[in-house]
């Protein structure tokens, strides 16, 4: 029984460790949106840097905690749930990293005009990624508190589509871009407000699973 | 000779430890929190220590409701409970020895012409009824009051797992001497009256008397059951009757471990008695029935909806058919064993109502 509260409490920090990777990979997101938008080539590749880092340590955390899972047949009655949780968390991580990437390759032009609106749209996708982190939190430390923080995640997710609504109209009602840099614009707004809605899914998930934790 | 009479009880012990182990461990084991092997080990050594330190109490309440005085007698009678509880554990029912034997021994006292004690066996039953709803009532509670804690203390999954093993062990180890403390009188009470062991000194210190002896053989026999054929009815107990979560399968133990505990506990019944208080009757009582009525409490606290009421009324009706099939039996076999193998399964006196202990 030792060995599996040892077992337990090393489990227990991974899972916050993981928690906080993918939370700082949100932030380290945002700051990479920003520094892209200002044109600071140097700190924004720094930032790609950092998050490439982070997705790698997210990854390994989520490997050794399934592992440490599996391993001593811990709560065989949620395991299940709590995999596919923390896979789908993973997905945060994974699409912001894809996204500064593409920033990266793609080297879209924006208008300066505009970038108030895309630092908007990220930071509204960050908040919707940070309340679902929040949540995920509260489903293994304090229950009836997951549905106070979920709601600012499907919140979060509206404004961020009602954001990317605005930032389309305004690419498309520009007179300065071509039609081509109006599509790769759209196309960098739909991929900024994915993030909102992979939180916006592990919310969905979340919600059941924190159901079914009810005794 | 004595010790081919005496198998028939180990074969009863055999199938209530195949059985009843199932009772304590069941939803432990189905819902996975606890390897079948651990529950097997730690059922087995405080069943044997339960029927050892505390089996004499209910013992006594069966001898009154008929005290077998024939070794093949109480051959029979043991070996009618056990063909019934086997023939229905075999169909994955959980069945009550409590019944069975009571059953069996009514079937003697009808062959061999001895009044059954009604106050007795109006005691006997009034238990088996109250028992359940006891059970129900007690799993409700702590289930509620669990709930309540789990949802405000803010304790962290993986801790609630731990604990909540850990609990399964504790609860689990006091459920298994409760069974046998309880339920040793089951197996092995029809051979008190006619015991062939002595009083046995170990070391020149321990006194063991011939009852224990038979007590512990019994409580072996149940140890050997639980490890050769429990886990077929642990995995029925653990998942067939509802969905249960590992928390309320700690609750459902605990609730059954209590109403054996007190319905076995000599110590109890005199501290009830030194406060003029009504003492609570040492009775055998059913752990399959005690499980079922905690099951259903918890199912009522959550609804009712996951209940399969068809599996119930299977349970039910198995409660209702076992003393009936065991008196059955019971007579038949004293019938075939008296005027076929020419063994004397009853003496020509009246019932004792005293106590069978020394």
């Amino acid at each position: 029984m030792a060995i599996l509260f040892k077992a337990t409490h090393s489990l227990e920090n991974q899972i916050d460790e993981y928690l906080d990777t993918v939370s700082q990979g949100l932030i380290v997101f945002g700051e990479g949106v920003r520094h892209y938008l200002e044109r600071d080539s140097i700190r924004f590749e720094e930032r790609i840097k950092a998050i490439e880092r982070l997705e790698g340590m997210a990854d390994s955390l989520r490997r050794s905690i399934e592992g440490g899972l599996y391993g001593h047949s811990l709560i065989p009655e949620h395991r299940g749930d709590v995999l596919q949780l923390l896979e789908s968390i993973d997905d945060l991580i994974d699409m912001a990293k894809e996204t500064l990437n593409q920033f990266l390759v793609e080297q879209p032009f924006i208008p300066e005009p505009l970038n108030r609106h895309y630092t908007e749209l990220a930071q509204t996708s960050i908040q919707a990624g940070e309340a679902v982190i929040v949540a995920t939190r509260a489903f293994f430390k304090n229950l009836s508190a997951v549905k106070d923080h979920l709601h600012k995640v499907y919140f979060f997710e509206k404004e961020a589509d009602t954001i990317g609504n605005r930032l389309k109209l305004a690419v498309f009602q520009s007179d300065e871009l071509e039609l081509a840099q109006k599509m790769h614009l759209r196309y960098f707004a739909l991929h900024i407000d994915s993030i909102a809605d992979v939180a916006e899914g592990v919310a969905d998930r979340l919600t059941i699973f924190a159901i079914k934790r009810t005794l | 000779m004595t010790l081919f009479f005496f198998s028939s009880g180990l074969f009863l012990g055999w199938s209530l430890g195949a059985n009843d182990a199932a009772n304590i461990f069941g939803t432990a084991v189905g819902s996975r929190m606890l390897r079948f092997r651990t529950a097997a080990i730690i059922a087995s050594v405080f069943v044997v220590i339960g029927a050892v330190v505390g089996g004499s109490g209910t013992a006594e309440t069966l001898g009154r409701l008929g005290a077998v005085n024939a070794l093949a007698g109480s051959f029979t009678v043991a070996l009618a409970a056990g063909v019934t509880v086997f023939w229905m554990t075999r169909a994955s029912l959980p069945v009550s020895t409590s019944q069975a034997i009571v059953g069996a021994i009514i079937g003697w006292n009808l062959f061999s012409g001895s009044s059954t004690d009604g106050g007795t066996l109006g005691q006997i039953v009034a238990t088996w009824v109250i028992c359940p709803i006891i059970a129900g009532l007690l799993a409700a509670g702590l289930y509620i009051g669990l709930r309540f804690v789990l949802i405000r203390a803010r304790v962290h999954l993986l801790q609630i797992d731990w604990w909540t093993r850990a609990g399964l062990v504790l609860v689990g180890a006091f459920g298994a001497y409760s069974l046998g403390a309880n339920n040793i009188a089951n197996v092995v009470g029809v051979f008190v009256p006619a015991e062939p062991f002595g009083d046995l000194v170990l070391f020149g210190l321990i006194t063991v008397s011939g009852t224990q002896i038979v007590f512990f053989l019994g409580g072996l026999a149940i140890a050997v059951g639980i490890f050769t054929y429990s886990k077929k009815v642990m995995d029925t107990v653990g998942t067939s009757l509802i969905r249960i979560s590992p928390e309320a399968a700690l609750v459902v133990v605990l609730a059954q471990a209590i109403v054996l505990f007190v319905f076995a506990s000599e110590g109890l019944r005199q501290w009830l008695i030194a406060r003029g208080l009504p003492p609570i009757p040492l009775v055998p009582v059913s752990s399959s029935q005690a499980v079922v009525g905690a099951v259903i409490g918890i199912a009522l606290v959550r609804g009712a909806r996951e209940l399969d009421w068809k599996m119930l009324g299977g349970i039910a009706l198995g409660w209702v058919a076992t003393p009936l099939i065991a008196a059955l039996i019971s007579l038949t076999a004293l019938f075939v064993v008296q005027n076929v193998f020419d063994q004397t399964v009853c003496r020509p006196q009246a019932p004792s109502t005293a106590s069978f202990e020394e």
